[in-house]
């Protein structure tokens, strides 16, 4: 795979959140005129996976008000976006709480490992989990 | 949420308290026995836990911090006399050869190679763009970018 798309209120305040916070890298920043942006970031240890910040607007796949739905939904936590795996969850859970990155379930020991949630600056949730 | 349940809770928040003023104070002259101080371990002790945790040393990690940074600032097209002090190194000479050795070209060659990749992206953005979402976005049809394709 070489994209995925994260459905995001705000683009600028994506890039503070995955740049600034979790650290992923900026891979592509392009406008393309009229307010649009073309903005993708790669997580640090995976340069080839672009994760695209698509703002969630009118005019794409979405009308006017399924656009507005999108961003209610989004806003309420209803989409799970994928597991990021890193190499100490304990260490990693610790520096993003830091960084003030919102956890909805403190690394915990389940059966399949230990694992933690978090949310983007949207509302997008994630599990955190560890390289076994 | 409940407390804190996983072991040694206090020792990963020192290591990433020091982690993070490493992040925080790159540019600065930063002695790493200081920071071993403030996390209450031996230097020994500390060094031991830090690359556990990230994989290198505070040393290693501290110039990993500030050849990133670096390259974010040459992407910016700074000039590369002034981003080799403003990211903490006093000699252009061990930035140049840090740099060489862990991001594979001289600074220099990087900040061209980094305006010549954003020359491309303003002249034909949508070479940088998978086809179909500038299609569905409708990108493709308008008229500024039409002559990317001859």
């Amino acid at each position: 795979m070489s994209h995925v798309s994260i459905y995001v209120l705000s683009q600028d305040s994506a890039y503070e959140f995955y740049v600034n916070k979790l650290g992923f890298k900026v891979h592509t920043d392009a406008p393309m005129g009229e307010g649009m942006r073309w903005l993708t970031v790669t997580p640090p240890d995976q340069p080839d996976l672009e994760i695209t910040l698509m703002p969630i607007s009118e005019g794409m796949m979405f009308t006017k008000e399924t656009a507005a739905t999108m961003k209610e939904l989004v806003k309420k936590g209803t989409f799970g976006f994928g597991v990021f795996e890193c190499k100490d969850i304990f260490a990693t859970y610790e520096e993003l709480k830091a960084k003030g990155v919102e956890f909805t379930k403190e690394p915990k020991k389940e059966f399949y490992g230990v694992e933690a949630l978090f949310k983007d600056d949207s509302g997008n949730w994630f599990s955190l989990g560890q390289k076994q | 949420m409940t407390t804190t349940t996983y072991p040694k809770v206090y020792l990963y928040r020192r290591i990433v308290r020091a982690k993070l003023f490493i992040d925080n104070n790159y540019s600065e002259n930063i002695d790493l026995n200081n920071i071993a101080d403030e996390a209450f371990f031996s230097k020994f002790h500390f060094i031991r836990q830090f690359k556990k945790i990230y994989g290198k040393t505070p040393h290693q990690y501290l110039i990993v911090v500030r050849i990133e940074k670096a390259m974010e600032l040459l992407r910016t097209d700074i000039p590369v006399s002034e981003v080799c002090y403003a990211v903490g190194f006093e000699s252009l000479g061990s930035f140049s050869g840090l740099f060489k050795r862990i991001v594979g070209l001289t600074p220099s060659a990087y900040l061209l190679h980094q305006q010549q990749i954003k020359a491309q992206i303003l002249k034909a953005p949508l070479n940088f763009i998978p086809g179909c979402f500038a299609e569905k976005k409708g990108w493709k049809k308008k008229s500024n970018f039409e002559e990317i394709g001859h």
